[in-house]
């Protein structure tokens, strides 16, 4: 599955704007990413989101990942 | 049961403009704010502040302080430990509450006194001696990455890049040189925009109250007790069950109380002096020692062929932060071409540190800005290539399928519907006269959903309490309660909604984000539906038949199928009634994460006048078109678009934070830092848009903050009709607008 | 120091009380009479939240001592509704939805009531100018505007009847 990367965490994997992972929650993908990109460690917990075909999950870990969804990796957002 | 999907339905209760519940007590006086507790035995809490916008702490003496009779406890850096266990943002709060080794900032709390009374508190500050060693200081945010600008924090310092430079977000797609290669016209310019606060009405304040067992009591204006109850508790070593946090009623927050500021200190001064403590701070401290927003300076690139079709955009923007790090580039960088279908577009947001307040969020943080810079450059292009402004935006508008440029597709959005609102609107046919002119803008922002629970309970009279943990802004109290009374299908009087303290509920997350009406109304949606559930069980029980054979319907159990169908129904106030023989006490409750939050686009129409003698600029006209989704209860959702608007009318014309070459704020007050009042505006024409969130039972979009996003480019575009000349600066105040009239003439 | 002991009148209530000779009438009313409705904006004057009228003047508390009430007549928001029955500019205001947080309310209410007072027959703009002391960061004045305006209505009703 391809993994899109949006903004500031590109940083974290090297540049690259998209990664190849397999899973099928966004916690095993969280966690699959983190094992191959440490740098990406410190994101759950100070702030990453995860969309899926467009709808963006902040929080909910367990959510499915269906197979052939668009998958991105965004910072996660705050509000005022 | 839990699917959160928009399900389309009718609405008996939702929709309609009934009484907010907390309405009389506001307009009587009883409701009581962060400053209107009090409890026996309190001090008086004052902060000493740096009056230096950046100097090492040498030494600090508080002895004379702490001897003179009144005075019960001081406090430095010195009695508050590092206890944030490495967490780096959590130590930037615990050293922005009260400096450590420094002082970052005009304003910095350096110590805090506790006395008897004000008077006692105000002399004990004076007697409190600070060395300072001065040293050179950056607020400027262009000059902090000067070669030789002063390092603002060594320790976020890195390899290759300028001390001050935090980090860059960026975003897009596509091909940017490419695009800009295809382009017959492009449009490049340079922007800034000025420091702002957001202004709310009531100073931070609380009422701190912790014994020697480690339990605490905190009274505080806040939009998320439940986030000032995590923070305050890890700063002090406290279990966080052991705080327990009530929000007042909240005079205002737009995001600048989503951050403790001197709650910390505060509990601190209560624990070390066994007494309750009451901070509140003056509109000075509000000023120097909150959190405003981020000054900036961008530069915008668009590109264009013939035909209008936008092939290239870039924009690259400096986010001031303050003394701490915040993600307001990349909020920024993600925000800046929302509006658009762009093949090629790059926004890049910087992150730059200076010697000023630690920067928090403000209504739609940072999207402002760059729109500021993204809407004057479309507006420019638009008459270099002889076409409508309205009719560019919407050549190139973003649709459901669209890439948004911060990564995901877009589903069904309401940019498109905005605009071609304001392009068939009368105001945009309304005649304009002398040194008058129009100006459209297009915003976006972000809705987001969080953690939330809601517990809702039915009384032996039937009467419902709601009971739901995100704070109260602006009214919700009552669109939360017509989702209860909706869903249950009773009457809107008869459900009462109340914001729980934090040892009612599970945590909840803050109010921010527009999130509040979106996330406790789903919350409260299957809160209800699970005391339906229970509903139909006991009156299966009192009807003596299978729980199968029972439905819910306007307010009452019916009994379905040949067997029972003559039963007579029971009424939400029958079953409860008696509740004590079929159960006990009947309730619901829903704990969640939120997610799935929609976004909201807006489209504003502003005509003004600009005095070429004075420089004023005067609001003729405003119209706001935004979509809400669903508009629970449309005089609020009204009231967002208008206050939002508001503030970025006071943004766009009058507001920004003056500092001298001392590197202090001047104009630390509401008669220098000058906010709209009442006559600087005219009525402000509002129409919601629903185009239904597929991801919410109800359809609701977050709505409060959109609105703050177009008008600084709105009116950047209406100045330059009304008198041909375009500001690149933000205040357009009289002596900008003056310089630019002469220098056009020039 | 020495106290200032001053005899007033408040809500057309006697009212006594013993205050340092600095401190201000809005610091007296919150802190030594509980009444709270009057709130601190910016205590320079500037935001008119603490707005009371002074023998019928519109004032911002915060710039009034203490000792300068003896002998006169205040009024503030908790006294403009009759028992249980609110004051037309306060019924109003919660039926255009003219507040969102409330904290500048009870002072737009002094304000508007002094306003209507003076004159019950505003225009829009004498309305505008007439609220102008007063801050409000969460409506942009538009509905609180309208709440006057209705108000203004009610109570040019109610003085017909009574004629």
């Amino acid at each position: 599955m391809e993994v899109s990367l949006s903004g500031s965490v590109r940083d974290a994997v090297d540049g690259l704007a998209s990664v190849e992972v397999e899973a099928e929650t966004i916690r095993e993908l969280l966690t699959r990413l983190i094992d191959r990109y440490p740098k990406l460690a410190h994101y759950p917990e100070e702030g990453i989101a995860v969309a899926i075909d467009g709808t963006i999950y902040r929080d909910s870990w367990e959510t499915p990942i269906p197979k052939g969804s668009e998958v991105f990796l965004l910072p996660r957002i705050v509000g005022g | 049961m839990n699917d959160p999907k928009y399900t389309g339905q009718d609405f008996k209760v939702v929709g309609t403009r009934v009484k907010r519940p907390d309405g009389l007590d506001k307009v009587t006086g009883r409701a009581r704010y962060g400053a209107d507790m009090s409890a026996p035995g309190q001090l008086v809490g004052l902060m000493l502040r740096s009056p230096h916008a950046h100097a090492r702490i040498k030494k600090i003496d508080a002895s004379k302080a702490e001897k003179l009779a009144g005075v019960k406890a001081v406090i430095t850096s010195a009695d508050l430990p590092d206890l944030t266990g490495g967490n780096s943002g959590l130590y930037d709060t615990l050293e922005n509450c009260m400096a450590r080794d420094r002082a970052l900032y005009d304003g910095h709390a350096v110590a805090g006194v506790a006395a008897i009374d004000r008077t006692t508190a105000k002399k004990a500050l004076k007697l409190i001696k600070v060395t300072y060693e001065k040293l050179p200081h950056v607020t400027d945010v262009d000059e902090a990455l000067n070669d030789d600008a002063p390092i603002v924090q060594p320790r976020y310092a890195q390899e290759g890049r300028h001390g001050n430079l935090i980090n860059k977000g960026e975003f897009g797609h596509g091909d940017i040189d490419k695009g800009f290669a295809e382009a017959d016209v492009i449009v490049e310019r340079s922007y800034k925009t000025g420091q702002t606060h957001q202004g709310y009405i009531e100073p931070h304040a609380c009422l701190a109250s912790v014994s020697p067992d480690g339990t605490g009591e905190l009274w505080v204006t806040t939009q998320g007790h439940f986030a000032y109850r995590n923070n305050c508790a890890q700063l002090l070593g406290m279990d966080i069950a052991k705080l327990k946090v009530t929000s007042s009623e909240i005079g205002g927050g737009f995001g600048g109380k989503t951050h403790v500021w001197m709650e910390p200190i505060a509990l601190a001064l209560s624990r070390k002096a066994n007494r309750p403590v009451k901070m509140v701070m003056s509109r000075e401290e509000v000023f120097k020692a909150s959190g405003p927003t981020c000054s900036t300076s961008m530069d915008i690139k668009i590109g264009a062929k013939k035909d209008g079709t936008i092939v290239a955009a870039r924009a690259e923007c400096r986010y001031m932060n303050g003394a701490f790090p915040g993600m307001w580039g990349t909020l920024g960088g993600m925000t800046a071409f929302a509006c658009y279908n762009i093949a090629n577009n790059q926004a890049i947001g910087v992150n730059v540190l200076c010697n000023r307040p630690k920067v928090a969020a403000y209504r739609a943080p940072s999207a402002p800005m760059m729109a500021f810079g993204v809407e004057s450059t479309i507006d420019q292009l638009s008459k270099e290539l002889g076409m409508d402004p309205v009719e560019l935006r919407l050549k190139n508008v973003a649709r459901e399928g669209t890439l948004a440029p911060y990564g995901p597709v877009w589903g069904p959005i309401g940019i498109e519907p905005t605009l071609e609102a304001v392009r068939d609107h009368p105001h945009m046919r309304a005649k304009l006269g002398k040194n008058q002119g129009r100006g459209v803008a297009c915003g976006f922002w972000f809705n987001i959903g969080g953690q939330t629970c809601s517990d809702l309970n039915i009384g032996p009279d039937g009467t419902v309490n709601l009971t739901v943990g995100t704070v109260d802004v602006g009214g919700a109290r009552a669109s939360l309660g017509l989702i209860a009374a909706e869903e249950l299908g009773i009457a809107y009087e008869d459900v009462r909604t109340n914001i729980g303290d934090t040892s009612s509920l599970g945590h909840n997350d803050t109010t921010e984000g527009s999130r509040g009406t979106f996330s406790s109304g789903m919350a409260t949606i299957f809160a209800a539906r699970k005391a339906i559930d229970v509903l139909k069980e006991r009156a299966a029980m009192m009807w003596q038949i299978p729980a199968e054979s029972v439905t819910w319907e306007n307010g009452s159990a019916h009994a379905v199928g040949s067997e029972h169908g003559n039963l007579p129904p029971l009424t939400l106030k029958d079953i409860a009634k008696k509740a004590g023989n079929t159960g006990g006490p009947i309730a619901g409750h829903h704990e969640a994460t939120a997610d799935g939050a929609g976004v909201s686009f807006a489209s504003h129409i502003v005509d003004v006048e600009v005095d070429p003698e004075t420089g004023k600029t005067t609001i003729l006209r405003y119209t706001v078109v935004q979509d809400a989704g669903k508009a629970i209860h449309p005089d609020y959702v009204e009231g967002q678009f208008q206050g939002a608007a508001a503030q970025g009318i006071g943004w766009a014309l009058n507001e920004e934070y003056i500092y001298g070459e001392d590197g202090r704020l001047q104009n630390g007050a509401f008669l220098d830092y000058r906010m709209p009042v009442c006559s600087d505006l005219p009525s402000i024409d509002t129409k919601i848009l629903e185009i239904p969130n597929p991801s919410h039972p109800y359809g609701i979009r977050g709505v409060g903050e959109t609105s703050i996003v177009p008008p600084l480019g709105a009116i950047g575009n209406a100045v330059s009709n009304a008198v041909g000349v375009r500001m690149y600066e933000v205040p357009m105040s009289p002596p900008r607008i003056l310089k630019a009239l002469d220098g056009a003439e020039a | 120091m020495a106290g200032v002991h001053v005899t007033t009148t408040i809500n057309n209530d006697p009212v006594e009380y013993v205050c340092p000779a600095d401190e201000s009438l809005l610091d007296v009313l919150r802190d030594n009479l509980g009444l709270t409705g009057v709130k601190e904006g910016c205590g320079t004057g500037d935001c008119g939240a603490c707005s009371i009228t002074l023998d019928g003047q519109l004032v911002c508390a915060c710039l009034v001592l203490g000792a300068e009430a003896e002998g006169r007549a205040i009024t503030t928001v908790e006294g403009m509704a009759d028992g249980e029955k609110l004051h037309p500019l306060q019924e109003q205001f919660i039926n255009n939805a003219a507040l969102q947080c409330g904290i500048c309310t009870p002072g737009f209410l002094i304000a508007a009531k002094a306003l209507l007072d003076e004159n019950p027959s505003p225009t829009e703009t004498e309305i505008r100018y007439g609220l102008a002391g007063n801050l409000c960061r969460c409506t942009g004045y538009d509905k609180i505007v309208k709440a006057v305006q209705a108000a203004a209505k009610d109570l040019r009703k109610q003085n017909k009847k009574k004629k």
